[in-house]
């Protein structure tokens, strides 16, 4: 199982692997909103919790896409799923690489980015702690969404339009953790809401992923 | 191990390809599939290596036995051919891959990438992974192609050596290896009209 996390991270990292395209766009979300919404910091601190969930949220779906269909393309998947470990464990191995090349990076930038958006800074604290509680919840979704889409040509769409639904608690909670941190109330409930969900889909999504994926590979 | 096959029915797209097809594969036993494009060899080894379920008929003795090898070889353009092979020795809880890269002749490339390998190249470390799998069934669908004759001979002495430690291999190819195999053509198992009605249902489930 290691040998499957090392060998993901080590090709995330190799030219083509894609890694920093969720950086990069969440970057570029977070500068732009303000030209968007104009020089008003009290506005733009108001809404900076849930434009940076936001962003982040979007930055982890751009990058499902290759989650699997790379190792679709080229034979690997039939490989792993005769090889002795259980496809359960693979596609948790993956939704782990995936978290630590996409959504750990997304957790380490927010703070440095809260400031463009005028964070408050009672908010740093919460806005880390809820997206470090959440993002692992859209990585182990992600996977079982680019499980049902595997194989399937230009599946990028569907996927996406799969998955989106399935993100929006994680998004509730994540982002009013956040708001609730920034304005000076007690995030403790949707914390412990969003941790929930994140410990339910960690136990439960890859079998369902796994599930999914047996059946495209028929 | 011997793999037993009992009136095997197999399926692509919900449709019957295969049916009533019985054999026994023993231990340091080779046997070598035929039939025409489209009669479902693939169909065969991939419900062999348990990718998809048969219709009908029991396979017994592949459990946990089966090193299969497809149309692609499973390998990482962006990793060079020993973390390639290390990979798939890791998880089939293997550590020795010098053997596999002597038998196919890969220790000059083995710190080349494997998107810059020749297809000939990595149809060899394609194969050179079934020796690092320590599974004792190979199924192998045309492994042969691109290969050229001195590595169809690397690979004719790699399936005999396997063959010789108590192996068994099932192949699909259309070519003669010079092994002393059994052949096993499989157009007289082609499913009739009335098997396809019978399992049309499958497509809309």
């Amino acid at each position: 199982m290691t040998a499957l996390l090392r060998r993901d991270l080590k090709l995330a990292v190799r030219a083509g692997g894609g890694f920093g395209l969720g950086l990069a766009f969440f970057l570029i979300v977070t500068v732009l909103v303000p030209f968007g919404v104009g020089p008003q910091s009290e506005l733009l601190s108001r809404i900076a919790p849930g434009i940076l969930w936001l962003g982040a949220l979007l930055a982890c779906l751009l990058s499902l896409d290759r989650l699997l269909a790379l190792d679709w393309e080229d034979g690997t998947l039939d490989l792993l799923a005769t090889s002795p470990l259980p496809l359960e464990a693979a596609l948790s191995i993956k939704a782990l690489a995936h978290w630590i090349t996409t959504g750990l990076p997304l957790v380490l930038a927010a703070p440095v980015l809260g400031i463009l958006l005028n964070l408050p800074t009672a908010g740093y604290g919460w806005l880390v702690l809820s997206l470090l509680l959440g993002t692992p919840a859209l990585s182990v979704i992600g996977t079982f969404g680019a499980a049902l889409t595997v194989g399937v040509k230009r599946g990028g769409l569907l996927m996406s339009l799969l998955v989106l639904p399935l993100y929006v608690p994680t998004l509730i909670f994540g982002a009013e953790a956040a708001r609730r941190g920034a304005t000076g109330m007690d995030p403790l409930t949707p914390l412990l809401m969003l941790a929930g969900i994140t410990a339910g889909v960690v136990a439960i999504m890859p079998f369902a992923s796994a599930a999914a994926l047996r059946v495209n590979l028929r | 191990m011997t793999l037993t096959i009992r009136d095997l029915c197999v399926a692509r797209g919900g449709l019957p390809v295969l049916q009533g097809l019985s054999f026994t594969l023993a231990p340091g036993q080779a046997l070598i599939l035929r039939g025409p494009n489209g009669s479902g060899k693939t169909t065969l080894l991939r419900t062999l290596a348990g990718l998809q379920p048969p219709l009908a008929g029991q396979i017994d003795g592949a459990e946990e036995q089966i090193a299969y090898a497809a149309h692609s070889d499973g390998l990482k353009a962006m990793l060079s051919v020993r973390e390639n092979l290390t990979f798939w020795a890791d998880v089939f809880g293997q550590t020795d891959i010098a053997p596999a890269l002597d038998a196919f002749a890969l220790t000059p490339l083995i710190d080349r990438l494997a998107g810059t390998l020749s297809a000939g190249q990595k149809r060899r470390l394609g194969l050179a992974r079934l020796l690092v799998t320590g599974r004792s069934i190979w199924m192998l669908d045309e492994p042969t192609v691109s290969l050229d004759v001195d590595a169809v001979a690397q690979f004719a002495a790699a399936v005999r050596a396997h063959l010789r430690a108590g192996g068994a291999a099932l192949i699909a190819t259309h070519i003669d290896l010079g092994l002393e195999s059994e052949v096993l053509d499989v157009t007289p198992f082609r499913a009739t009209q009335d098997t396809r009605a019978g399992a049309s249902d499958e497509a809309f489930l």
